[in-house]
């Protein structure tokens, strides 16, 4: 086993540069494909023997998607098309977009006039309580096989579609375990290393990012416990990136102790059920996804998820990492702040952007919260 | 021209006597607060509604429904919405950047109180998002704050030209659902025969609506388009409602009694006939009325036409579905829309396209970049865009809308002449 400092370099290496990952899977004769945030049926492009690689923007000063955009959409889709304007997914065979809200929408009408690389929209149905809603995303799901299919150039088959999940469903674990695991040892998991080794599964093959996982929880497990005696936070929201917002946290002696992120936890914390037919195991995922902004629920439990997480984690307040113009977001707020209130749980929102951005201020907010706490 | 200066301009006009079918429509609507109040206050269930959503079922039932769109568009409008906007975005924390009738109508389920037609609080809340996933997180927030259902009609946006067999299926389904679980929650019995009757009453107020709208493609418009927008409470509030037939039956003898005159309601040359693309700028219509007018510019078509054009036969519950999958523009592709629009602009003989970029919805201005310049490369028609709001009056600026006009009816004057001298 490699030494968990290597292996957390790597993670970092690989959050930091998920180009060189995409010419390293292309220089080894592999697919790739684009796998746009949020959710995108990811089993599927790995059964097909292709690569997912995720599309979560980055910071890109927006320019050329200015004739795409108004400066209103947010960052994430702004930057996703930005980079595709500028040519910096050149390489990926295609790209899944899910339609999971309103400028969601629109991005898959833009890129598939605007880039060179085809599209495979998708729309998850909103109306998840309804068993119908399986068979429609099962159909969606079946269309988005097909469109892989002819890319690949070979069927994909039910038993590959199973053993992919099987294995995103062991990264998933994995994933969770790591988040547990990491709260022993917060000197060593800063809130950009947590953030790193979440964010390099989003440009590594499951099975190689499993192993990786594997041997830094192992290697975890092998320090001794470490007191933390900063602050304990919950994150939530879409993203908290770039590295010089989470460092608003870490140089405030800050840990992250548990998220609600959507490019983080979120990708985790709902299995996809066991059962014969893979693109049903996928979409009852979807239907089981709860306290998620993008999946509607009528009861919408974010908040009192988010009260759970601080009691399970023995945080002392959430941040609420609000993705600027993320109207979802934006919606939930009132009411996850609400139910944090009642809790007696202290709460800071800052907002979160794609353009190249200083974050003095977030620096300053999170050290009166601090102080506050 | 200073908003004084205006206000004192129109102070002077005598002002124009209000159409029998406004009245008519002014009347219906503030009986459809007083009845909806009216049955609050026996107890009944009342619900608060998206503005293309499948009224036929909850209207069949014989349920007082309102729509905050109506209401938010009417406050702001009336220039009241200040007061809603603030509590939304102060007391309530809702963010600026959220769609403005949602921050009206969210500060107002907190006072509930302004002058002019009032909702009372709703026992259930129905959504379709074929206008846009938006709605889903507004509606979704009343339905959560008040404790009460939301019934759900999912259109799942349709990213090709064509509604799959799928999403017809899974609509139908939703519909199905509908019914059951609206009449069991309201206590509500369904009636197979009535609901046959208002789906043909609605399909009949829906050719009206439409009827009344090609009324424009006539050369010179009988009517100021704008004036339509007074009528829309018309398709939103009771598309179900016979009351709506007459409206526009009478609408149609009045534009037709013009056409017969040669006369508008559009006071002076109309020297450029315009698409308005997008919902009414409520807070500023006089200014943007006025403006246009300064150019003889008269607006002739609009999205509104296309947005109720639900075809669907009565009784077929899954052509239903369909229909209020495509009918709004928001839940269909680019290439749909780039046709509409196209189509919209020959028929109706436009000279020019006014594109409003409006702040609070999304899901028309992420795509409308690339829609502008389809529509234009595909019919040659000018275009030019200006930054409003449907709601907050704060996002809009008088100059800009003026010098973007300015610039607009020198590029329409230019086309004009040069087809006139082939």
């Amino acid at each position: 086993m490699a030494d968990l400092n290597t292996r957390l370099k790597e993670a970092q290496d690989v959050a930091a540069n998920p180009k060189k990952m995409m010419a390293q899977y292309l220089k080894a004769g592999k697919k790739v494909v684009g796998c746009m945030a949020m959710y995108t049926p990811e089993p599927i492009v790995h059964a097909s023997g292709m690569i997912p690689m995720g599309l979560w923007g980055g910071q890109v000063e927006q320019k050329v998607v200015k004739t795409y955009m108004p400066a209103f959409a947010c960052p994430i889709m702004q930057s996703c098309l930005e980079l595709g304007l500028r040519g910096s997914y050149e390489g990926l065979s295609a790209a899944v977009i899910p339609t999971l809200c309103d400028v969601f929408r629109c991005v898959t009408q833009d890129w598939n006039v605007a880039i060179d690389i085809p599209v495979i929209p998708l729309t998850y149905p909103q109306h998840r309580q309804l068993e119908e809603s399986i068979a429609f995303l099962v159909s969606e799901l079946e269309t988005v096989k097909g469109k892989l299919e002819k890319i690949c150039g070979h069927a994909i088959t039910d038993d590959a579609i199973n053993a992919s999940i099987d294995l995103y469903n062991q990264h998933a674990a994995a994933m969770r375990t790591f988040a547990k695991v990491a709260n022993d040892h917060l000197d060593v998991i800063t809130p950009e290393v947590r953030h790193a080794v979440f964010k390099s599964a989003l440009f590594m093959e499951r099975g190689e990012h499993l192993a990786l996982m594997n041997d830094i929880i192992e290697g975890l497990k092998a320090l001794p416990v470490y007191k933390h005696t900063g602050k304990k936070v919950v994150l939530t929201g879409i993203t908290a990136e770039p590295d010089d917002f989470l460092a608003a946290l870490s140089g405030n002696g800050v840990a992250v102790v548990a998220d609600d992120l959507g490019q983080e936890m979120r990708q985790y914390r709902t299995e996809m059920p066991a059962g014969a037919n893979p693109l049903e195991r996928i979409a009852r995922q979807w239907q089981n996804r709860t306290g998620d902004p993008l999946a509607h629920s009528p009861t919408n439990e974010r908040g009192e998820m988010l009260v759970e997480m601080v009691k399970e984690n023995g945080a002392d307040g959430v941040i609420v990492c609000l993705m600027k113009f993320c109207d979802p977001e934006e919606y939930d707020f009132p009411l996850i702040h609400g139910s944090l209130k009642e809790a007696g749980v202290p709460t800071l929102s800052l907002d979160i952007d794609q353009q190249p951005n200083k974050y003095e201020q977030a620096k300053n907010r999170v050290q009166a919260f601090v102080e506050m706490l | 021209m200073s908003e004084q200066t205006a206000a004192a301009e129109a102070a002077k006009k005598p002002k124009r006597p209000i159409a029998k079918s406004l009245q008519m429509c002014n009347d219906t609507l503030a009986k459809l607060y007083a009845d909806t109040n009216a049955a609050k206050a026996r107890g009944e269930k009342i619900g608060w509604s998206t503005s293309i959503f499948p009224q036929e079922i909850a209207e069949s039932m014989g349920l007082c429904v309102v729509y905050p769109e109506n209401h938010s568009a009417g406050i702001s409008a009336r220039k009241q919405s200040e007061e809603f906007l603030q509590h939304a975005e102060g007391p309530l924390e809702y963010n600026n950047d959220i769609c403005a009738y949602a921050k009206v109508n969210l500060g107002y389920m907190d006072i509930l109180e302004v002058p002019g037609n009032n909702m009372p609080l709703p026992d259930f809340v129905l959504v379709a998002n074929n206008i846009c996933n938006q709605v889903t997180k507004w509606f979704g927030n009343i339905a959560k704050v008040n404790n009460v259902p939301m019934f759900m009609l999912d259109t799942v946006f349709n990213y090709d030209t064509e509604v799959t067999e799928s999403r017809v299926k899974f609509m139908r389904a939703q519909l199905d659902a509908l019914i059951k679980n609206l009449s069991a929650y309201t206590g509500k019995k369904f009636d197979e025969d009535k609901f046959k009757e208002v789906m043909d009453i609605s399909i009949r107020n829906c050719e009206l609506w439409i009827e009344a709208n090609e009324r424009l493609a006539h050369t010179p418009s009988p009517l100021s388009g704008f004036d339509l927008f007074n009528y829309m409470a018309c398709m939103v509030c009771f598309r179900g409602k016979k009351e709506t037939t007459a409206i526009l039956e009478q609408l149609i003898l009045e534009i037709d009694e013009h056409i017969k005159n040669g006369t508008s309601t559009y006071s002076g040359e109309q020297n450029y006939r315009i698409y308005w693309d997008g919902i009414a700028c409520w807070p500023h219509l006089s200014h943007n009325l006025r403006t246009m007018r300064k150019y003889g510019m008269n607006v002739v078509a609009t999205a509104y036409v296309r947005a109720w054009a639900l075809d669907y036969k009565s009784g077929d519950l899954d052509g239903m579905a369909e229909a209020y999958s495509t009918t709004a523009g928001n839940n269909m592709p680019l290439e749909t829309q780039v046709q509409r629009r196209s189509d919209a602009l020959i028929k109706f003989k436009c000279d020019g396209m006014l594109y409003h970029m409006n702040r609070s919805c999304k899901v028309m201005d992420c795509m409308q970049y690339e829609v502008q310049r389809r529509v234009e490369e595909k019919t040659g028609v000018p275009f030019t865009s200006f930054d409003g709001d449907q709601s907050d009056y704060r996002n809009y600026s008088e100059a800009q809308f003026e010098t973007r006009l300015e610039a607009f009816a020198e590029m329409m004057k230019v086309r004009k002449e040069g087809m006139r001298n082939g």
